[in-house]
């Protein structure tokens, strides 16, 4: 049995958890990094690398902005850009329903000081001259940024390693107590935790650990289908985004394009499986071969999908627990986790070390299960099938 | 059986050496712009590897490539063609009036107008 | 009635058809290529005046019965060349033509996908001029091309003397024959080997014809590099003796055996096993052909057999169909093709031992050697994202990490040398360092499909 005293247990070595350590260990906590897997191999590892602030909750922006800060520093903070790539993001119309939406979304973003530049069809074709007529308006933002999520979550743990974080892979975390103010964290190793914080930000596997301290979530899991084509010259140089969530593609320097299109398909957390339906495969295709028709001729060479936890209001869990102090919860990223992940572990580690962090952080209480919620609109369209809903 | 010298092996500018003859007539089409001769019935591959040493330049670096398993597996083989397609070249058939791209065109669709 | 799919018309998937029109069940026969006979015993492209009956010698016979017997089935299944399976879900294959994309569904599926070359990279193997040794082959049957006019014969295959005496035949130059494997462990083998003495004997008449036409052939070679600016112009062996030879040359065929291509069958749920024979994976399958529920597979697509044991085991897949859709019962021939099919695949596994697969090369090449042809990875670059902190020691995170095998080809070239570089690396068996997942499509599909399918 090895045992080992520390400040806090992070359960899941994702983005999420990764950071959080990274955070705790440049404040000089004691910290445990436990994965089931390896580090970064799951929905941080998986995603489509969008860093996107456009058309986000608005509740959400003050975390979100402070994490789009510390992606533009990356290179800072962790000695690696990970392809870290200021594209800016193009978010498309087809109809004027969907240009008011985006507008609308603008508006928001405005109001969070993000300069939005609003484009008529006349204007796209100067700017973006391989759009496809169909979209007749966008909006575009030019910090909105994208990365290598493959590289990320394994640069960010492996500096915690350095900075002393235990980060300990091929372990899974089987029961988590608590007796007086430590927790005791078991494993299906020998490894066993003793410490006084634990953070619950096992992803889509999270629910068991809040569960077992009496409070619950309707997490579900999913995952977007993800595909990529053969290397083309390079062309296309934003982020681009439509509004029905029909595309959603990018186009590297090194030329693949990739691309994600909804509904998103249901996945299976405990046989680790992700499927890429074929038809969501053609389907998406076809729609992206209508935005950018240049790619027509252009090969797609691999799909892949993610399992990530979905909630019906589309926001995460994020925050301290409500029945057990010292446990904090960090789960449900609702296929946006990604470009708000540093942020949210630079506040865990505040709440942890500080007690509490500047960041609002209300809208993601894990309480607001146990009240009548809103189920949000994307939640009913963008998923397969329609969702039992709590 | 017939050997040839060392010294004209250098200055042929194709890769693959006819061993048999084909039945069809001729064909053109061109390489970047030159035009080439081929014979009926030919892949693209061959139909290019007769006439030049490499199909296309990798995307990485740019250094020649000319396909490796001939049999549509590795996908070493993709070349462009003038109007913008990119077609794999050991399992697609020469057509007279290809022009085959060793690097991708200009797509007219994607440049500032 | 029943919904037969073969896919593949090579040897195996003729003679799975044969059988099973022979039952009337017309069944549904997609090829990826335009001719029929699939790798070893394809049909020269239109309009060459080759010489089948020359170039194959004893093997012609076979080649001209397999094409007669499609020929007298044709118009008794639905042939769909130029057909790709680029997807499998249910009971539903994704199929792509120069028309579109389209579906076929099926009660019963019987793949026999075939087989390509396995690559041990070594330096300037990337060089315009170096090819595969099955596609040294299939230019001279196919096109009717050398792929050069002064051609080395590289690796360890029971097809280099093959080929390079086919080239000989044609008026090419074989500047050398060498093979890696010493000539003590194809005398070792010899004894399993003369379980089949026919074919042992074509193999030792392959070489000593060779050697009177006064090719040099080199048994125990390692080899050192190809050399060239822009192309192939010398190959660097060191022979068994440790002296480096230099052989000037135009054009370099490299292949190790052959590797199954078994990605439909894993998209179709076969269970994949490691094989310590061969050193990859493959489908796990009964003494029929079973991998699953009505899935069967034939031919070099689960276990490298050669084209005779191809033909066997088509037939006998087919067999299976045919009795568990409770069609025929004649069980003592089936028993007959199960024994044949054995043997002719215990016989190929024997020589495995007499043309090895230098799985110890991988050591020794140098960090700037390309692995990864597609995204042009280097040894090196897999050395140095393993030897970093939380480093990968399984080949798809170090996929996922360096690239290699994410490209067009999704690891079919690089995969096996991937396998051996994680596991030498890590110093951990083969089987640990894992095998590069499968995902839909199996190969590059184009935009335009899926529009030509809404139209
Ligand atoms: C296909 C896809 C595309 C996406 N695209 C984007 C995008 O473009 N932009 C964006 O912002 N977001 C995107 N997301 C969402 C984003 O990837 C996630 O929200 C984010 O990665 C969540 O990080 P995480 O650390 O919570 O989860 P994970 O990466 O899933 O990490 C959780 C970790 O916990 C481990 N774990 C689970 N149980 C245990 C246990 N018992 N013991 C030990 N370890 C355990 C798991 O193995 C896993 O590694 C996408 C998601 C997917 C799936
Ligand atoms: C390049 C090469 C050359 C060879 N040359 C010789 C030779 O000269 N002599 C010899 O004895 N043996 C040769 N062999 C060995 C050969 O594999 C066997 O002898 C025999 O051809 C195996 O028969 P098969 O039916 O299992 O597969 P194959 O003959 O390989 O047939 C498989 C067929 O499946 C098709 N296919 C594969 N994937 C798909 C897909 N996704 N969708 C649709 N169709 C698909 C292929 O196009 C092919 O036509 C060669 C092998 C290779 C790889
Ligand atoms: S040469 Fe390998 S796919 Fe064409």
């Amino acid at each position: 049995m090895t045992r080992l005293i520390a400040d806090v247990a992070v359960l899941g070595g994702g983005l999420i958890g990764s950071w959080t350590a990274y955070f705790l260990a440049r404040r000089g906590k004691r910290v445990v990094l436990i994965e089931k897997g390896v580090v970064g191999a799951q929905s941080s590892g998986t995603n489509f690398g969008n860093l996107r602030l456009q058309g986000r909750f608005p509740g959400q922006y003050p975390l979100s902005l402070r994490a789009q800060d510390l992606w533009e520093r990356l290179e800072d903070l962790i000695g690696d850009s990970c392809e870290f790539d200021a594209t800016g993001h193009l978010y498309c119309a087809f109809d004027e329903a969907e240009r008011d939406k985006i507008d609308h979304y603008a508006e928001v973003s405005e109001s969070y000081g993000i300069r939005i530049e609003h484009l008529d069809r006349a204007q796209l074709k100067r700017r973006f001259p391989w759009l496809g007529r169909k979209v007749i308006a966008a909006t575009y933002s030019a910090r909105d940024a994208t990365a290598n999520p493959r590289l990320v979550t394994p640069a960010v743990a492996r500096v915690a390693k350095s900075l002393g974080v235990t980060v300990v892979e091929h372990c899974a975390v089987r029961e988590v107590r608590k007796s007086g103010d430590t927790f005791h964290v078991d494993t299906d190793t020998d490894l066993q935790v003793e410490c006084g914080h634990v953070v619950n930000a096992a992803g889509a596997w999270a629910l068991e650990f809040a569960e077992r301290f009496g409070e619950t979530a309707p997490l579900f899991p999913a995952g977007p289908p993800q595909f990529v084509t053969e290397p083309f010259p390079y062309f296309i140089t934003p982020s681009v985004q439509t509004v029905d969530g029909s595309v959603i593609a990018r186009q590297i320097p090194r030329g693949n394009v990739i691309l994600a299109g909804y509904p998103r398909t249901a996945a299976d957390p405990i046989l680790n499986r992700a499927p890429v339906p074929p038809v969501k495969t053609l389907a998406a295709m076809e729609c992206l071969a209508e935005v950018v028709p240049a790619l027509r001729s252009c090969h797609v060479i691999r799909v892949w999908s993610g399992i990530e936890g979905y909630l019906p209001d589309m926001l995460p869990v994020i925050g301290q627990s409500e029945t057990t102090p010292g446990l904090i919860h960090a789960f449900g990223f609702c296929g946006h986790g990604f470009q708000i992940g540093p942020g949210v572990g630079l506040c865990l580690s505040e709440i942890i070390v500080d007690g509490h962090t500047e960041t609002p952080l209300s809208p993601f209480a894990i309480g607001r299960f146990q009240q009548e919620i809103e189920v949000s609109d994307k939640f009913k369209r963008e998923f397969d099938a329609v969702r039992k809903t709590p | 059986m017939p050997r040839m010298g060392a010294a004209s092996m250098d200055e042929r500018p194709g890769l693959f050496v006819r061993a048999v003859d084909r039945d069809g007539g001729s064909i053109e089409f061109t390489i970047d712009g030159s035009p080439m001769t081929a014979r009926a019935g030919d892949s693209l591959l061959a139909a290019i590897l007769t006439n030049a040493s490499l199909l296309r330049r990798l995307e990485f670096g740019g250094e020649p490539r000319a396909g490796f398993c001939l049999m549509g597996a590795c996908q070493d083989c993709w070349v462009w063609l003038d109007d913008g397609r990119h077609v794999r070249a050991c399992t697609t058939a020469a057509v007279a009036g290809l022009g085959v791209r060793t690097t991708p065109p200009a797509l007219a669709e994607i440049r500032n107008v | 009635m029943s919904n037969v799919v073969v896919v593949g018309g090579g040897p195996a998937g003729i003679r799975a058809a044969c059988m099973l029109a022979a039952h009337r069940l017309r069944p549904v026969l997609l090829d990826e290529a335009r001719n029929v006979g699939g790798q070893g015993y394809r049909a020269p492209s239109p309009g060459l005046r080759l010489d089948m009956d020359a170039l194959m010698g004893g093997e012609a016979a076979k080649y001209h019965a397999l094409q007669a017997a499609f020929a007298s089935i044709r118009d008794q299944i639905e042939y769909r060349p130029g057909t790709l399976v680029w997807a499998i879900e249910g009971k539903t294959l994704h199929v792509a033509t120069d028309e579109g994309s389209s579906t076929v569904s099926f009660d019963a599926l019987i793949l026999a996908t075939g087989a390509m070359d396995r690559i041990m990279p070594l330096p300037g193997w990337t060089l315009p001029g170096v090819f595969a040794l099955g596609g040294a082959q299939v230019s001279l049957k196919d096109q009717g091309c050398f792929i050069g006019r002064r051609v080395a014969f590289c690796g360890s295959s029971p097809l280099l003397n093959l080929a390079a005496l086919q080239y000989r035949k044609l008026g090419a130059d074989v500047v050398a024959v060498c093979d890696t494997t010493p000539l003590g462990a194809k005398v070792r083998a010899a004894p399993q080997l003369a379980a089949a003495p026919r074919t042992m004997m074509r193999g030792i008449s392959y070489l000593t014809s060779l050697m009177r036409a006064g090719t040099p052939m080199l048994h125990g070679v390692t080899l050192l590099r190809i050399e060239g600016k822009s192309r192939v112009e010398a190959i660097i062996v060191r022979d068994c003796r440790g002296r480096e030879r230099r052989f000037a040359c135009d054009a370099v065929a490299l292949g190790y055996g052959l590797k199954p291509e078994a990605q439909l069958a894993e998209l179709a749920g076969a269970e994949m096993r490691f094989d310590a024979t061969s050193r990859l994976w493959l489908p796990k399958i009964d003494a029929d052909g079973r991998a699953g529920r009505s899935l069967y597979l034939a031919g070099d697509s689960v276990v490298i057999g050669g084209a005779d044991a191809a033909e066997a085991s088509g037939e006998l897949a087919a067999r299976a169909v045919l009795s568990d859709l409770g069609i025929v019962h004649a069980r003592s021939v089936a028993r007959g093709l199960r024994r044949r099919v054995f043997r002719l695949r215990r016989f190929q596994r024997a020589l495995a031992r007499a043309f090895v697969w230098p799985a110890n090369r991988v050591k020794d090449l140098s960090d700037d050697v390309a692995l990864c042809r597609c995204e042009n990875v280097s040894v090196g670059e897999i050395r140095r994202a393993m030897d970093q902190a939380l480093g990968p020691i399984e080949v798809n995170r170090v996929k996922a990490i360096t690239r290699c095998g994410m490209g067009r080809c999704q690891g079919r070239v690089c995969g096996p040398a991937l396998q051996e570089l994680v596991a030498s690396h890590a110093g951990i068996p083969i089987e640990a360092a894992g095998r590069l997942r499968v995902q839909a499509p199996v190969k590059p599909i184009p935009l335009s499909v899926a529009r030509t399918l809404a139209e």
